[in-house]
């Protein structure tokens, strides 16, 4: 067991960090999100394997879906997904009203325009664990208001 | 009256994976976009002391350690409170000099590279944790304490243990300090 601190801290110093290296010009300012993202993929990669060891076969799509919201969730973030949508043809909105990550921002409207930093690594998370789960998606994340904030999830059919 | 350190221990804690697997991805990446593994290891210690100045606030809050007389006090304090409380691990803590301003922390186990099976060709001075050494330098700098923190072992580079070295500089405004107490 690690500290949350920690975690918190870390991923702190990860978006700030890739941030500015951009201001500084060694990288694009698009590909910081994709940077995020794609270190995210790498962890959601891992963490799924891990967690998914001892559970039974998934049923369906849906299944991993619920998955992602209550276990998956509950022990990366400490809480499960509020709210799951789905149009059931491949489109799933996961709203979480609480995220961990955002909780330590101000709550208005203030910071509003940074938040998309704070989530890209997240994306990535839910992007690696479907991926390798073998649901190829897309996943983007909105926020209104802090600190709730919706990932939409869309599945690419292959 | 102050309030009981560990109210819910528990609930601050997470899944080692999770902070083990996204260090790993980040030393991935910073490989990817620095050449040189000089750059990698002074990121990995800039990040760390940003780290390191925020996380001496949250220790101190939830810690509840006394004032630390010695310099032997203070290490004792990083090895068997901090990484307790943090990683989950107890290094041992020997001393180097006479003039006991030199200090080792050796780690039997490591959590951070429990998933490293070796580091990546071309990468042999890569130090992996690094950030280790720069949350140290950063939080001691906050208790107003200077100090070099270095890698002297590596296991991944084919040592026997690894072991971090603290070296305390000169105490800071060591009179502004006494004045106001």
């Amino acid at each position: 067991m690690a500290d949350e601190a920690l975690f918190l801290l870390l991923h702190n110093e990860m978006v700030s960090g890739v941030y500015k290296s951009a201001e500084q010009g060694e990288v694009e300012n698009g590909r910081c999100i994709t940077k995020l993202e794609n270190m995210g993929f790498r962890v959601g990669q891992g963490l799924i394997e891990r967690f998914t060891k001892d559970t039974a076969r998934f049923k369906d799509e849906l299944d991993i879906m619920k998955f992602i919201c209550k276990d998956f969730w509950t022990t990366v973030f400490k809480k499960q997904i509020d709210n799951l949508r789905t149009n059931h043809q491949g489109i799933y909105v996961l709203q979480d009203n609480k995220f961990r990550l955002l909780t330590q921002m101000s709550a208005g409207k203030q910071y509003l325009e940074h938040a998309s930093k704070y989530l890209a690594f997240t994306c990535g998370l839910i992007r690696g664990g479907l991926s390798n789960l073998g649901i190829k998606s897309i996943v983007t994340a909105e926020v209104s208001s802090m600190p709730a904030c919706k990932f939409q999830v869309m599945i690419q059919k292959l | 009256m102050s309030r009981p350190a560990h109210r819910r221990p528990e609930y601050r804690k997470i899944n080692k994976d999770l902070f083990v697997l996204t260090y790993g991805a980040l030393v991935a990446q910073l490989c990817k976009d620095y050449e040189k593994d000089e750059d990698v290891n002074k990121y990995l210690d800039t990040m760390g002391y940003g780290i390191g100045t925020r996380l001496v606030e949250d220790f101190l809050a939830r810690s509840c350690v006394r004032r630390c007389h010695s310099y032997s006090e203070i290490a004792d304090i990083i090895a068997q409170v901090a990484f307790k409380m943090y990683l989950g691990i107890t290094p041992s803590v020997t001393c180097n000099n006479a003039s006991r301003n030199e200090f080792s922390l050796i780690l039997d186990k490591n959590p951070l590279v429990e998933f490293v099976e070796e580091l990546p060709t071309g990468r042999s001075s890569l130090c992996y944790c690094n950030l280790l050494c720069g949350i140290i330098r950063g939080a001691l700098e906050m208790v107003h304490l200077a100090a070099d923190v270095t890698f002297l072992q590596d296991r991944l580079k084919g040592d026997s243990v690894t072991e971090i070295g603290i070296t305390f500089l000169k105490k800071l405004d060591e009179k502004k300090y006494r004045r106001k107490k």
